[in-house]
């Protein structure tokens, strides 16, 4: 793997008796956008708040831009974060609240204007925090992680009451900073959003990483699903014993045949098909998507 | 650590609170400084607990400052309040995680926010002490109070100390609200805490049993404000007030820094 921007091993978190995150070792490339899924309570977020200094583990060890998370003061100035949804001072103004982490932060005031207008709220800049709307208070919390121009970005569900613009604009961000170089963390429950822009993925389950690499390499990794629509609904049923006789695993979904098997069987099944004097209409092979494969592996229910 | 005081002061600033400490600090002032003069003829008194200051004793240089001394404690009160309410909102509204991510030194929040609220209680003081003054100046001819002595040196000094007194009071009540705000994390349970005690539960205690009143934290944050002799003598005060705030202060620090902040 490629130089890590985040590398943890065996870290863990308890409270009480109750592990949050157990031995999580997993690592995140340089450059890369790297998604972090896990079901609620899965320890997404008490990670993330590892990595950032705000908790320390109970165990094991990490390092942020190759300085461990024992001295934050090393890698914080670098790193851009919104966790858990933004947190700002509702009575000052989204401008005021970003001079406020501008100033504590040492970075230019120049930056403030500079990204309200990046994170389209240039024009309620100077409204009170409290008036905003979720989609624009989510919007200021980015503009908070970006006032840094961060190596690392952390993201803790960015797109949480956006609208489908602003969800598209949050990925734009997101792919620009990509293509500048900055490695993006980002957790999300919208799993087609991280499909479409992380190539590497860490997934969390009970407090355990049971998946970190590639998402093509998690994704190929899944069975395929064939997917047969016979010509005529009637030979549905008729179609459906004939394979199972054959051995094939079947589910009928909605007038159509779902196959469990090889890609390379659907040649096999559509000659089945035709010696059984049916048509099929459409045959396909379709991957599981990622939010099928999360479920999948981490047994929860859609 | 500049940085901290400098972000500090730009909330501070907001109109909210600091329109809502002028207006506070100065109805109390004009409260407290009009009472002496307006009711110097009044049987139930002018002064504190009932008390009758005279005419003559307000022409004497101290009574530049009487008004100013009187309103003293309750801007100690003020202070407790503003520092415990700007201290517990970090937690109760989460925004403690965006300060320590952008300055991941604990103490350095720590000291940065304690040294923009000492500035924020100077400016109280300094602006109650002023409008105290010409207050006093505006309602002396009513009351019959010669004010040449006023503009003595004497006066001067007193004035000068007065302040001082005041705001190392001001101080001592804002660092209890700072600690009950960095213990309690949370606006309501610090702030009502903090004025419960100071105001009910010590004058409570001190009745029940009167030796405790020497030993208790805001008898002598009042005792300093007034520049000793309540009960106890202005060092005894100043002794007791730093032995509960360095203690205080520095159990709140330790958990201030070791904390886990998962809200």
């Amino acid at each position: 793997m490629e130089k890590a921007a985040i590398s943890a091993t065996d870290l863990t978190k308890i409270y009480g008796s109750r592990a949050a995150l157990s031995h999580g070792s997993f690592e995140v490339p340089m450059g890369s956008i790297c998604g972090f899924v896990g079901p609620n309570g899965s320890g997404k977020t008490t990670t993330i708040r590892m990595l950032l200094g705000l908790i320390s583990p109970s165990g094991g060890t990490a390092t942020v831009l190759g300085e461990s998370i024992a001295h934050p003061e090393k890698y914080l100035p670098k790193v851009g974060a919104m966790i858990e949804g933004p947190a700002f001072y509702p009575g000052l103004s989204g401008r005021e609240n970003l001079k406020v982490l501008a100033e504590l932060g040492g970075f230019p005031l120049s930056r403030v204007n500079e990204l309200l207008t990046k994170v389209d709220l240039a024009e309620r800049g100077g409204s009170k925090f409290k008036t905003y709307s979720l989609g624009m208070k989510q919007r200021l919390g980015i503009a908070a992680a970006l006032l840094p121009n961060p190596e690392l970005l952390i993201l803790d569900e960015p797109t949480n009451g956006l609208d489908p613009s602003g969800i598209q604009e949050v990925r734009g961000i997101i792919r620009d900073l990509a293509d500048t170089g900055t490695t993006v963390f980002v957790s999300s429950h919208i799993l087609s959003e991280l499909e479409m822009i992380c190539e590497y993925l860490v997934m969390l389950r009970e407090g355990k990483v049971i998946f970190s690499g590639r998402t093509q390499e998690l994704l190929s990794g899944q069975k395929p699903l064939i997917i047969a629509k016979p010509e005529y609904e009637v030979d549905l049923a008729f179609l459906a014993e004939k394979l199972k006789d054959a051995g094939f695993k079947i589910k009928i979904v909605e007038g159509t045949l779902h196959i469990d098997a090889a890609k390379e069987v659907s040649a096999t099944i559509n000659r089945m098909a035709f010696e059984a004097g049916i048509t099929l209409a459409s045959i396909n092979v379709v991957l599981p998507t990622l939010e099928e494969t999360f479920f999948e592996m981490t047994g929860e229910n859609k | 650590m500049i940085r901290v005081v400098i972000a500090e002061l730009r909330k501070l600033r907001r109109p909210s609170l600091l329109l809502g400490t002028i207006a506070t600090v100065g109805g109390l002032t004009a409260l407290f400084t009009s009472i002496v003069f307006l009711m110097i003829d009044s049987e139930s008194g002018n002064g504190e607990r009932g008390e009758r200051i005279s005419a003559n004793e307000l022409s004497n240089p101290a009574g530049l400052i009487y008004g100013f001394e009187l309103v003293g404690v309750f801007l100690g009160i003020v202070s407790l309040c503003i520092f415990a309410s700007q201290t517990a909102q970090e937690y109760s509204l989460g925004t403690l995680r965006n300060l320590l991510v952008r300055q991941p030194s604990r103490m350095k929040i720590l000291a940065g926010k304690f040294v923009a609220m000492k500035l924020f209680a100077l400016v109280m003081v300094l602006f109650a002490g002023a409008l105290s003054i010409a207050i006093s100046y505006a309602l002396a001819g009513r009351a019959k109070v010669d004010t040449t002595s006023w503009g003595t040196s004497a006066a001067m000094q007193l004035l000068f100390e007065n302040t001082l007194n005041i705001f190392i009071s001001t101080l001592c009540y804002g660092a209890f609200g700072m600690i009950l705000g960095l213990l309690l994390r949370s606006r309501i349970s610090a702030i009502a805490v903090g004025v419960l005690w100071n105001l009910i539960l010590e004058n409570i205690l001190g009745a029940l049993v009167k030796s405790t009143v020497k030993w208790l934290p805001g008898f002598n944050f009042q005792n300093l404000s007034s520049g000793g002799g309540l009960n106890s003598s202005y060092k005894h005060s100043l002794a007791i007030s730093l032995g509960y705030l360095i203690i205080g202060g520095g159990l709140a620090a330790i958990l201030f820094k070791r904390r886990d902040v998962a809200n």
